[in-house]
């Protein structure tokens, strides 16, 4: 029950694009098309439920004050969290690679789908956003973390889809010169995160 | 004996010029603040700002222009890791092999971050506890990594300095003036002060514009006004700068 909350929290309430705007560049630079979307979209899902667990394990047997103490108690003291940001974006950079060259050697189709998103993923913020949320949320288990990676990869992919189905849409309408393009999608994706802010309050 | 006296001073003024172009690295010898270096500090204020135009960088950005004070401190934070990141990288571009290039730019930028964050922690706490993670988050910021890529790989120590001050006061300025409106609309004050009067109980004890019955607009401090208020500015803009217009 507490994993099926902190899922619906994930997608609906602490949206990564509308509640913290990350992962915003590739947001609006892919989103010209559903299809490019969907890749982008199902690519940042896969790595998120694949990093925020490491680097959750990393966290706690390795960086956190005290994760130190299995090597022994002299250990105990140590406090090492002022490595995090290395260490995540290290993993998030080497795990980019590693899925790469896995998805491409075993499953070629996911990778022609994918194909060219997968290393701008690297340095997608909503993938290291994820990993220094965990951090701040302090989960009690590795199973929280696993279902708090999913469901933000989902509520990313729910942002981007909707938002690239809109502007395949508005490319029709009479939208004032200035505020083309870039303009009206910040208004639109503005509108959106105010309707997303009514899931606010679900309690499940 | 005075053609040899002219022979050293020559030699002399050779050596000089080569400092020069070592430290600036370009072909030709350019006066610090040339018209070129100029330009290369002004343009991303408005031409090619890295938010409005690049669409680079407004992942870490937007979710704390609720006030002033964090902004600035953000703007300054990401001044100081753009500059040296990418003087650091500029320096190392011809030793870096390019397959491997975008890990050595992580560390090089993660490694800045975190000074930046430890700083801010000892002299700043308040602050960066209400920065949070996007302290953290300048490392993944895409602006930092597209100046890398584009610019400082291919450019002299100096000019990609100035290029990163440039891009990050660029990105600084957008902050400020989203964290302006949102503050002074949405709870009606600046860097904390209560510029538009005290807001009391009942009327009579307001002074200001809240005695006249003024409002705050609470809107303003919800998360999603930030991205409308940055698609305004993008159309106060364009409105200004016409050969900004997409074409669809």
């Amino acid at each position: 029950m507490e994993l099926i909350n902190l899922f619906v929290r994930s997608i609906f309430i602490e949206n990564m694009i509308f509640a913290y705007f990350l992962g915003m560049c590739s947001y609006l630079a892919v989103s010209k098309t559903v299809k490019t979307a969907v890749g982008l979209g199902a690519a940042v899902i896969f790595v998120l439920s694949i990093t925020v667990p490491i680097n959750y394990l990393l966290d706690n047997y390795l960086l956190r004050p005290g994760a130190l103490q299995w090597l022994g108690a002299e250990y105990a003291d140590v406090d090492l969290s002022f490595l995090s940001f290395i260490m995540f974006i290290a993993v998030i950079a080497s795990m980019v690679q590693l899925v790469e060259m896995i998805v491409e050697k075993f499953a070629p189709a996911l990778y022609g789908a994918l194909g060219i998103f997968l290393p701008l993923i690297a340095v997608n913020c909503a993938i290291l956003g994820g990993s220094l949320f965990m951090q701040q949320k302090d989960f009690g288990a590795i199973t929280e973390a696993l279902t708090y990676g999913f469901g933000s990869g989902i509520g990313w992919f729910l942002a981007i889809l909707g938002i690239a189905a809109i502007r395949e849409k508005i490319a029709y309408s009479n939208v004032p010169a200035p505020l083309k393009g870039l303009g009206i999608t910040f208004i639109i994706t503005g509108l959106m995160a105010l309707g997303f802010m009514s899931f606010m309050g679900i309690k499940l | 004996m005075a053609t040899e006296k002219k022979n050293i001073s020559e030699e002399k003024e050779a050596k000089k010029k080569e400092m020069i172009l070592f430290l600036s690295n370009s072909e030709e010898k350019e006066h610090f603040l040339s018209k070129g270096n100029r330009k290369l500090l002004s343009d991303p204020l408005d031409d090619n700002n890295p938010i409005t135009v690049q669409v680079l960088g407004i992942c870490s950005a937007l979710a704390i222009t609720v006030q002033l004070e964090p902004a600035v401190v953000m703007a300054i934070a990401v001044v100081a890791v753009m500059a040296f990141s990418n003087m650091i990288v500029s320096m190392l571009r011809n030793m870096i092999p390019s397959r491997i290039r975008i890990i050595v730019q992580l560390v090089v930028v993660a490694s800045l971050v975190v000074l930046v964050d430890q700083v801010l922690k000892a002299y700043a706490y308040d602050v960066s506890k209400q920065l949070s993670v996007f302290i953290g988050l300048i490392i993944t910021n895409c602006i930092v990594m597209g100046r890398l890529e584009a610019f400082a790989l291919g450019n002299g120590v100096y000019k990609s300095f100035l290029d990163g001050v440039g891009n990050a006061a660029g990105y600084g300025l957008i902050l400020v003036i989203v964290a302006f409106f949102r503050e002074l609309l949405g709870s009606g004050k600046l860097f904390g002060f209560e510029v538009l009067g005290h807001k009391a109980a009942t009327l009579a004890d307001s002074t200001g514009l809240y005695a006249l019955g003024y409002e705050n607009n609470g809107l303003m401090l919800l998360s999603p006004m930030a991205l409308i208020v940055v698609g305004l500015l993008i159309w106060v803009q364009r409105a200004r700068n016409r050969k900004l217009i997409e074409e669809n």
